[in-house]
Formats: C-alpha cells, structure tokens, sequence
C-alpha cells in the first residue's frame, strides 16, 4: 500500500473523482475515482464488462456522465473539466487523444494522409482557416511541410514508412494498430487513451508494442491510460494498474500489487463467496512468509 | 497441319449452329413477350369504343432484333471476350504506363472546351451553332458544374444530399428577382446569389447535423421541395407557377448583347444574331465550372477538404482527432451550395426565365445520378458522366431515323429516362464504383498512388 500512496502523491495529470454513467436502469459505473500520475503508463483493467471503455467514453467525451469530475491538469498547469467539454475539444484544447478498440482507420486515405487529418487543427490555423491557403499563401506551405515531417517522424516510429502512399484500409491488423497510434500521436496529446492497444496481436507484435509505447513516454513525456486484457503488456510496461469490476473499483497500486491482489484474483477466476475469505487468508500468509524471507 | 484447320473449321460451324439455335430461342422469348405488349395495341376511338390495333411490323422488328442481338452476341461477341480474357491472364503483369493522352486528359479537354465554339462556328455557320453551343455545351457544362458543386457534399464529404436543387433554385431566383426588382446587374447578383445559397445551406445544415445515411436524405429531399413549395406559393414575390419572365442578360465589361448601336454585334462589325450571345454564355458557364473544379482541387488538399474525407471515412474517429465535425458538415454544405447557387445564376440568365418547374426533385436525383456514375469525388470521372449523361439525351432529339425501324409515331425523346436507367444499370454492373473509381491521395511522401475504390466509404449521411 505503501507504492500506492506514493503514486497519488505524485503530480496527476488524470484525476477521476466519483465518476458514475447509468444507461437506463444500468449502472455502468459506479463512483469510479482513480488518478493517473503524469509521465506514468497507467492501466486500467477488469473482466469483460465491467465498464472499462465506458470509462474511457468519459473521460473522452463521447459520453457524458451521470456524476463526477474529470479533471485533466496539463503541464502548463492549466486544468480542464472534461466531463464539461464537447468531445472534440476535449482532444483540440485538453490534449486527450484516444484510441478505439475496433480500429477506426480512415481507410480510403493513404497511412499519411490519416496522420495529416489528425493535425487538422494546427494546419486549420495555418491555412487562415483555408481563406489563406485557398489563395496559396506560403505560411500555408510551411506549415504542410512541417505537418508532414511530423507524420514522417511517427511513421518512423511505427515502422509504416514504407508503407506510407499505401491505403491505410490496405494495412494487415497489427500495422492498422501501430497506426491508430501513430494518428493519436499526431495531434500532439499529453495523455494518450488506448483502448485494448494489443488485442489481436501476435506475440512479437505486442512486444514491439510495449517498445513503442515506452518510446512514447521516454521521448515525448505523454502519459498513458490503456485498457489492455493481455496481461504480458500490462504487467510489463505499466507503472500502476486499477482494476474495474461491475463498474466499481477494486483494486488499485502497482502491478506487483495487483497481481496479488486476492479481490483481483477472485474476480477474475470467478470464486464463490465463501471461498474469497480463504483465498485471502492464503495469500496473506504466502506475503508474509516472502515479507520474512526478503527481510 | 489439315486436321488442326478442319477442329477450328469445325468449331466455328459448331459456334454458329448453337448462336442460330440460341438466336432462335431469343426470338421464341421475345415472341412471347412482346405478342400481348407490342403486338396488339388497346386504343379508344371516337365513339368512346375500344378498338384492338394489331401491329405485326412492329413485332417483327422487336422479335428480329432480338434474335439479330443474341445471335451476334453467342457468334462474336462471347468468344471474342473469353479470348481477351485468358489473352490477359496468359499475359504477364506489367504495370501500364500511362500514355500521352490519359496523363493529360484535362489540359486536352480544357483546351478542347475553349476551341469548341469557333470551331463549331466554323463548321457549321452562325445559325447552325446555335444548336451545338446551347443545347449540348452549355447545357452539359451546366450539368457538369451542378455535379461538381455536389460532388464536394456527396462525394467528399459522404452527406447524402437528395436536395441539392433548391440550392440551384436559390440561386436562380436570387439573380431573378433581385435584377428584376432592382435592376442589379449579373455581375454583381452573382456572388450574391452563391451566398445566399451557401446561406440557404447552412440553414439545411443545421437541422440534419445529428442525422445520417437515409434519415439525412429523407430530410433534404423534403428541405428541397419546401423550397419549391414556398416559389410557387410566394406568389406576391415570386408570381407563382408563372415564374420570373423578362430576367436581364448578361453584358460583357457593359457590352450589352442587343441589336442597338452598342451592342455587341455592332461594336464588332458582325451581323446581328444570337449566337453570340450564346459563345458568351458558353465561355461564362465553362469559366464558372472551372472555378469550382479549380476550388475543389485547392481544396481537397487543405485541412478542410482532408476533413471533409475524414468524415466520409469515419465520424468518430474524426472526433477523437479534435475535428469539430459541426463546422466542418456546415461548411461542405454551404460551399456545395455556393456552387449550386452560382449555377442557379447562370441558369436565370440564360434562359432569362425562371418558373419552379425547373427545380423539381426529377433534377436533383439527375445531378445525384452524374456524381455516382462518375465516380463519388472524381471530377473527370462526373464531367464524363455528364457529358455522356445530359448529351446522350440531347443526342436522342437527333435520332429520327429511328421512325423507319420503330414507326412513323416513335419519339425517341419518350425515351429519355428509360435509356437513363438502363445506361446507370450497365454503368454499375461494369463500373460498380463509377467511371472513375479510384482516387487521388492529396499528399505522398514517395510515390503517389491511387487509392483503390474498395478502400473509400460512401460515408454514412
């Protein structure tokens, strides 16, 4: 517990507070807090539905929630309500990018042209809001050349250079991935939201992934929140896991935390009532037998 | 050597004998077919009494070519597709290269459109232009325009759009009544009338942000006939079903195209006539349309255009990436429109008579027909179709020596929408994507290449 109080002491760059969504008589969340520590790749995990792309929907504004704040806090200190902004201004001015779990490709467009539209707003400014450059003014220019630098630099990244005057619709999956986040990228977040980064990827895929990702993080310093299942990826990359269940949370700290977590064991394993109490009795005496050894 | 001659000698007698079989079977159907509807013919007479015309001939020609059709398709046409087909799977891949004429299919055609009119002049004389310059050129040019103005809603930004013609209403009545009630010149009503229409967009924008797909069309076919309902209803402002009459031409730099001292005939030493008004007509419809295919392609490759795609493509995702998907439908509903209004101008001062006869549902489905066989974003691809579509009509006046095959009372004209829906079915099971089904990619970093058009979306409203 100790690691856990650590983390919320550290700068939030996320901070959810007595987050709840009801769909009808559905609750899908039910007052939901968790903070997300800057520079830190947090995870958000739990059993299928338990509400975890719901929250996602949230704090991305493509829902609006029954309750709570979702506060995000950028570098420049200044702080954002997103539960209060429309969806996409949530990624224009609060600087949130996201990801989806079925990919969203604009798959007609070339693998560039996805990482330009995702700087439409910059180039928007650039063009004099397309008056400008409709008369081919050369700030215009400068600035669709720098915009595609920038693609050029996360097409690097993601190993699609090659493949970059491509359609994107023509991508195998795991490159379609790489992609979506490449996109996300481009619009120059400071949280970027994945959700499920590796579902349908190979092995040597999702390992690639995690490098990506760390990439991400070391060279850019954007903080991440993915919802992942693999836990290869989670356990690996994340610096703190929270984990969701019937839209409540129940757990949250550092993977090695988590993973022992009887709470977190019993729910995925499915453990009748009676036996939790027993399975937290063993655990307890396994961590104290590993405390006594380490010490 | 001899026995190889005689198999294909064979065969080719074998080929024949099943396309005389096949043909006759054709004939038998068609026989069938038609005996009830062409053969005999249920007419009233004078004292109100039905009368049964028998029309043999006209069966015979119907059964003949039929057979004539069938025959010539098992005997040639079949074998010789089968032969080009494996002729092109024995051959190997080679990538085409694209020769003169397909790389600069547009500058040939721009240059074409500008020599047009003299040499029309040329070829057939004053008078005899008259026919060429109007009804073929500045008929399809105006068409062509129509559909590139909605290719941007349609085909760019994948918001199917049913109503597109009271833009094009908006647009003529603008330039009608505000000359006819101010006397203001076309010069000057021009960009007026394309931002009212942009206006008159944004107002049918509004409303249909939050629809889609057939919801959306539903809706802007309605938002097209409200505004056909409020020109014939409006009748202190707009006389109703009578239209606009009298509306004032268009002056070259305040050359007025009239038979006074200074008028453009006189000024030029030519003999009076009307042609000239027309070539005027043409080079300002081919200007116009060239404006919008101009801003069209400046704009595919702003941000604004590479949205407009986007959202074709997919909406939320547009969202995730901070678009403001409001703006960005608003402003492809108003610039489509623009041009549709700037097309309603032209329209007002060509015919110098505007009625909402003229705007009816019938031209908007047209125009939508133009964007789709051409291919959705394809702007050489609609200025063929349009070119095939609207000229193929006009063609179908020149027909009369029809009337020998089918009859002294056959109109080919009748024809029109028959022919129309035949040609959109043949266009779509060949070219399932259009004339032009590929698309252009706005930027590249190594090569361009098209996008094939499995990859795009049709966009979901």
């Amino acid at each position: 517990m100790a690691l856990e109080t650590n983390t919320m002491t550290k700068d939030p760059i996320l901070k959810v507070e007595h987050l709840s969504m009801r769909f009808g008589g559905l609750m899908a969340i039910n007052d939901f807090s968790f903070e997300a520590a800057r520079g830190d790749i947090t995870a958000l995990i739990g059993p299928n539905g338990a509400g975890k792309t719901t929250v996602f929907n949230c704090i991305t504004g493509f829902y609006k929630p029954t309750m709570g704040m979702i506060t995000m806090k950028q570098r420049s200190g200044k702080e954002y309500l997103l539960e209060r902004l429309p969806d996409f201004e949530i990624t224009k001015t609060a600087k949130v990018a996201r990801t989806f779990q079925n990919i969203r490709m604009f798959s007609g467009l070339t693998v560039l042209e996805n990482l330009l539209v995702a700087q439409h707003n910059k180039l928007m400014q650039a063009s004099g809001y397309t008056l400008l450059g409709l008369f081919g003014f050369p700030a215009y220019r400068q600035a669709s050349g720098e915009a595609i630098d920038i693609a050029r630099h996360w097409l690097e990244k993601a190993s699609l250079i090659d493949r970059a005057d491509d359609p994107a619709g023509d991508l195998p999956y795991g490159a379609q991935r790489r992609l979506e986040i490449a996109r996300a990228m481009c619009t120059g977040p400071e949280l970027l939201c994945l959700d499920e980064p590796a579902a349908g990827l190979n092995p040597r895929e999702s390992l690639a992934l995690n490098e990506l990702l760390q990439e991400i993080r070391r060279d850019t310093g954007t903080s991440i929140l993915l919802i992942e299942h693999d836990m290869s990826v989670v356990m690996e990359i994340s610096d703190h896991v929270v984990v969701l269940e019937y839209g409540q949370k129940i757990s949250d700290g550092n993977p090695d935390f988590v993973k022992n977590d009887p709470k977190v064991i019993a729910a995925y394993l499915g453990v009748e009532d009676e036996e939790v109490e027993e399975v937290i009795e063993q655990i307890e005496e396994i961590e104290s037998e590993q405390g006594g050894t380490k010490q | 050597m001899a026995n190889v001659a005689s198999t294909t000698a064979s065969a080719g007698s074998e080929l024949t004998a099943r396309a005389l079989r096949e043909a006759v079977f054709a004939g038998l159907i068609s026989l069938g077919l038609f005996i009830l509807f062409v053969g005999l013919e249920t007419t009233q007479n004078i004292r109100n009494e039905l009368v049964l015309n028998q029309r043999w001939g006209l069966l015979a020609t119907f059964v003949v070519i039929a057979m004539v059709g069938r025959f010539l398709m098992v005997a040639y046409v079949q074998p010789r597709l089968a032969q080009r087909k494996a002729a092109k799977a024995a051959a190997p891949d080679v990538v085409k290269e694209e020769g003169f004429f397909s790389r600069n299919f547009s500058a040939i055609a721009i240059v074409a459109l500008i020599l047009y009119p003299p040499v029309v002049l040329a070829l057939t004389g004053v008078q005899g232009s008259l026919k060429w310059v109007d009804n073929f050129g500045i008929q399809i040019l105006i068409y062509v325009m129509l559909a590139w103005g909605l290719n941007i809603v349609v085909g760019l930004a994948g918001l199917l759009d049913l109503g597109y013609v009271a833009f094009y209403a908006v647009g003529a009545y603008s330039y009608a009544l505000l000359s006819s009630y101010f006397g203001l010149s076309f010069w000057v009503l021009l960009p007026v009338a394309g931002l009212l229409a942009a206006c008159w967009g944004v107002v049918l924008g509004f409303p249909v942000l939050r629809l889609r797909g057939d919801y959306l069309a539903i809706v802007t076919l309605a938002f097209g006939e409200i505004i056909r309902l409020v020109l014939i209803n409006w009748t202190e402002v707009t006389k109703g079903t009578f239209g606009v009459s009298g509306i004032a031409k268009a002056t070259l730099f305040g050359i007025k195209f009239d038979a006074t001292k200074t008028g453009f005939a006189a000024l030029f030493g030519l003999p009076m006539s009307s042609a000239y008004y027309k070539i005027f007509l043409f080079y300002l419809i081919l200007g116009l349309a060239l404006l919008t295919a101009f801003v069209t392609i400046r704009l595919r490759r702003m941000p604004i255009g590479r949205a407009w795609e986007a959202l074709r493509e997919d909406e939320i995702a547009c969202r995730s990436l901070g678009i403001n998907t409001v703006t960005t439908k608003l402003t492809a509903f108003a610039t489509g429109a623009m041009f549709g209004g700037f097309a309603g101008s032209f329209f007002a001062v060509r015919q110098g008579f505007v009625s909402p006869e003229s705007f009816v549902f019938l031209e908007s489905a047209v125009i939508l027909a133009i964007v789709v066989l051409g291919g959705m974003g394809s702007l050489t691809g609609i200025a063929i179709a349009a070119a095939v579509m609207i000229g193929g009509t006009e063609i179908l006046r020149e027909l009369a020596f029809l009337k020998l095959v089918f009859g002294p009372n056959f109109t080919p004209e009748l024809y029109r929408m028959l022919i129309f829906g035949l040609a959109m079915v043949v266009v779509m099971v060949w070219k399932p994507r259009g004339f032009v089904g590929s698309r252009e990619p706005t930027a590249f970093l190594h090569k361009r290449k098209a996008v094939s058009g499995s990859f795009t979306k049709e966009g979901h409203g």
